[in-house]
């Protein structure tokens, strides 16, 4: 009975995490530009295939992403090691630079560098925007990394640099292999938030230069057309297969070595 | 490799990116036209504004509150031995991302309308419709969903660092459920949920969207009142000692959180 | 955990593809278009470049304080933006736009004289009129039982939180201005004083100050009145036959959104181009039945379908928008502050 409940409580928590996506998957389908049910229509996967100005803002969106994580996930692991050797004090000042970006409104980090930006007189344009990104979202890589860094055994490296592995060698074989975890879901993590980042990304865009958030945003006006429900459903839906795909390949390996 | 100077790159672009900016807000905030002056403050003192500001700490408080009532159970039944499988937890409570959050926050706005899914749902089983959207009720809800994933992975991850021996040893030397859990559990996930405290009020604090999208327009917070100061009014000034004030309350709360140690002691997010 | 370096790599590979696939080669000849969300018909930007081999990159804002936001510091470049008619006379004081010489355009011929000599741009020298409309109330008929046609309506008790206000300080006071009777460009303190009470008073009956999501809500009976533009009342009414629109008594707000040049231009003969392709009347026509708000050329006016073209809505007679009761916002420079504090009050009174 206890365990019935613990478990109807997961899945309505998780109803509602996914409700919404589930009814904007639905309004994709939606003959109507209005959130209001009109029957089953394709049309707006077709007129995504044919609107030049969404699959740019998708682009964009995917490569901000991909710059810019992959940039946090190295800038943050490493400074994670690095703080990791610091000295009490040092370390006190370090990650409380790290939490502020963190705990300060999205809109302050938005406009204060949009300030930074103006005052240098650096043009707006995809360099602001991933500049931004990388400064948002390195502090959740360093934190991800960080407790992995802190359970792990640090005689081990200083063993591989006695038996003469260079410093690289011992990084490579033996610090990265343990902190591996952290960085991965430091990375996904820094990539989701640049996906989903609107507040940041809507002080300092540039010309020609809109996100999917901040193109959904300009339609406020007239209406978010339910192509960008299109474009949001083959996203969403992606990442579930690639995951689904992957979880099952695992799965079917790790069933294989128990059979043997 | 494996140094400290490692850490120069970030703190470098973290000097450029992250103090420089804020000083320069706090320039902005002292300067008009070239002088120094606290109009900017000054101004923050009229009543609506001061309203403002209270109401925004009451609405994020509230959200708090629940968050953490909702969030705790779920941690522990999560943290339980049985369903432990962190990654997947982690990927339950961050994939919604993918689907963009004004989208999504949008998507509420029609779930909850008076003739929305839901409303429809209750008058289908004869109950009467209820107004959820337009006031306080829906921006609260908002927050909710919106800021809850910070508040249940800190606490989760504390729980699952509890050693399993000092809860047994609890129950041998003789306590039951209740005391164990506020004797023994509670103590030990407090860097947990003083983390999940503050990675939810700030957000909630300072959002703009939220009542934007949900609470109908009639609520203004203090991030409404900022954003307004920098895409409509133009008036850098004000927006930048509106700013001040909550990037206050930020490091009071990030000395807070010094001071708690959660930092420390496993209270992270991850 | 592998899985998860997998499926990123996998995610990287299938984005490069589709990027590669898009091909996003910068071409010389090129010019940014800033506009307003979805306020064009995207197939146009192709039309163009089919035409002329001029590539259009182009972006987008939501209102014209953010578009003035961005142009302003000067280190973003557009050729081409689409402000509205205060916004015009703020840009053109502020010396941000190029002047436009109306000779060089083939097209220009075909705006309707009614939207030449504006107030904003009184020697037509800096812009070329694209878009226009009225503001009104848009109310459904099956609970409305009053006859629309003051702002008082939105006042009646009987309608306490049925009723949909613009969530813009301007539009809204610029709604109690006019029910009081004064002009929406005043400055004088006391009347400003009154419509803020005005709204206060208000404030009780209003379901919500809404943007666009207002508009799906009316459709769905959520509300029985919204104040709204005419554009948006005809795609509201085409989706739902009970819903009218009105253009009150007393006087109301009619806009024109025109095409402007950048002071920052560096692809001027392109921006010309580009305008005088914008007032071709087919796609200017083709635009007019996307956006659903009102053309100032009448010849692609006579190209759009029947019920568009007679609509009142879109098309009011003459007689009314001519009325002295009607008019244009000026730049508002000089009384944003108060305007702001306004709307804060308003909204804290909640």
């Amino acid at each position: 009975m206890i365990s019935f409940i613990k478990k109807s409580y997961v899945v309505i928590i998780l109803i509602i995490m996914y409700a919404p996506i589930a009814l904007l998957m639905l309004f994709s389908f939606n003959n109507s530009k209005l959130p209001i049910w009109k029957g089953f229509t394709l049309s707006w996967y077709a007129k995504m295939f044919n609107d030049a100005s969404i699959q740019q803002a998708f682009m964009y969106t995917i490569i901000i992403a991909i710059i810019s994580s992959f940039a946090a996930t190295v800038i943050g692991t490493f400074a994670a090691m690095g703080i990791n050797r610091m000295v009490s004090w040092q370390k006190n000042i370090a990650m409380n630079i790290t939490y502020i970006p963190l705990l300060s409104p999205d809109i302050i980090i938005g406009i204060s560098l949009m300030m930074l930006f103006s005052v240098i007189k650096l043009p707006f344009g995809l360099p602001t925007l991933i500049v931004s990104h990388i400064t948002f979202s390195t502090p959740y890589v360093i934190l991800s990394v960080m407790p992995k860094l802190k359970q792990m055994d640090y005689n081990l490296y200083e063993a591989a640099l006695d038996l003469g592995a260079t410093p690289w060698y011992a990084f490579k074989k033996v610090i990265f292999p343990e902190i591996m975890p952290g960085v991965i879901a430091g990375a996904f993590i820094a990539f989701t938030l640049s996906i989903d980042d609107f507040v940041v990304s809507f002080f300092n865009k540039g010309a020609g230069v809109d996100t999917l958030s901040i193109k959904i945003y300009s339609m406020a006006r007239k209406g978010v057309n339910p192509t960008i429900n299109a474009i949001s459903t083959i996203m969403f839906s992606t990442i579930i297969i690639i995951l689904l795909v992957m979880n099952i390949k695992v799965n079917k390996k790790l069933s294989k070595s128990q059979t043997k | 490799m494996h140094r400290k100077s490692l850490a120069y790159p970030y703190l470098i672009w973290a000097a450029i990116f992250i103090v420089v900016p804020l000083l320069l807000i706090v320039y902005f905030s002292f300067f008009k036209d070239g002088s120094f002056t606290i109009q900017n403050y000054q101004k923050f003192l009229e009543d609506y504004y001061i309203k403002a500001l209270i109401r925004s700490i009451e609405l994020a408080f509230i959200s708090t509150v629940i968050c953490l009532v909702m969030a705790y159970p779920l941690a522990m039944i999560l943290s339980d031995k049985h369903m432990t499988n962190k990654q997947i937890i982690l990927l339950l409570v961050v994939l919604p991302m993918w689907m963009n959050s004004l989208l999504r926050t949008y998507a509420w706005g029609s779930l909850l309308e008076n003739n929305g899914v839901i409303n429809s749902m209750l008058k289908a089983v004869q109950l009467a419709p209820i107004t959820f959207l337009y006031g306080n009720g829906a921006v609260i809800f908002g927050m909710v969903y919106n800021f809850f994933p910070f508040m249940v992975l800190p606490i989760y991850n504390v729980l699952c660092k509890i050693d399993p021996s000092l809860i047994e040893a609890s129950y041998d030397l003789g306590a039951d459920k209740v005391t164990t859990f506020r004797k023994v559990i509670l103590p030990l996930s407090m860097p947990g949920v003083v983390t999940g405290i503050v990675m939810v009020f700030m957000p909630a604090l300072t959002t703009f969207l939220i009542t934007r999208l949900l609470g109908g327009g009639k609520i203004n917070l203090i991030g409404n009142i900022i954003e307004e100061q920098f895409t409509r009014t133009n008036n850098f000034g004000f927006g930048s000692a509106v700013s001040m004030i909550l990037m206050i309350i930020v490091l009071i709360t990030l000395a807070f959180m010094s001071k708690k140690d959660s930092l420390d002691k496993g209270g992270g997010l991850f | 955990m592998k899985k998860l370096t997998k499926a990123i790599t996998m995610l990287i590979t299938v984005s490069l593809l589709i990027l590669s696939l898009a091909g996003c080669g910068e071409s010389k000849n090129a010019i940014t278009v800033y506009n307003w969300g979805d306020y064009i018909d995207p197939e146009v930007n192709d039309l163009f470049t089919e035409e002329t081999g001029i590539k259009v990159v182009y972006s987008e804002y939501a209102n014209n304080e953010e578009m003035y936001a961005t142009v302003e510091p000067g280190n973003v470049n557009y050729d081409i933006l689409f402000p509205s008619d205060y916004m015009i006379e703020k840009m053109i004081k502020k010396d941000m736009l190029q002047k436009v010489d109306t000779s060089k355009l083939d097209n220009y011929k075909n705006i309707d004289n009614r939207f030449k000599k504006l107030p904003f741009d009184p020697e037509d020298s800096y812009s070329v009129p694209y878009m226009w409309g009225t503001v009104g109330i848009v109310y459904n008929t099956k609970m409305v039982e009053d006859v629309v046609d003051s702002w008082d309506v939105l006042w009646n008790e009987k309608y306490k939180e049925q009723i949909f206000m613009y969530d813009s300080e301007r539009d809204s006071i610029m709604v109690a201005l006019k029910k009081l009777g004064y002009s929406m460009n005043t400055r004088d303190e006391k009347e400003l004083e009154e419509a803020k009470k005005l709204l206060i008073e208000q404030a009780p009956l209003v379901l919500a100050y809404v943007g666009d999501e207002g508009k799906g809500k009316m459709v769905n009976g959520e509300a029985a009145l919204m104040v709204a533009w005419a554009g948006d009342a005809m795609v509201m009414m085409n989706e739902n036959p009970d819903l009218a629109y009105a253009i009150p008594k007393e006087g109301s707000n009619y806009f024109v959104d025109s095409i402007v040049i950048s002071k920052a231009s560096k692809n001027v003969e392109a921006a010309y181009e580009y305008i005088d392709f914008l007032c071709r009347p087919d796609i200017a026509a083709k635009n007019a039945q996307y956006i659903g708000y009102s053309t100032p050329i009448s010849k692609a006016r006579d190209l759009l379908p029947e019920e568009i073209k007679e609509s009142e809505v879109a098309y009011p007679k003459d007689e009314v928008i001519s009325h002295s009761n009607m008019e244009m916002f000026n730049d508002p420079s000089d009384i944003v502050e108060l305007y702001s504090s306004i709307w804060t009050e308003i909204k804290a009174s909640n």
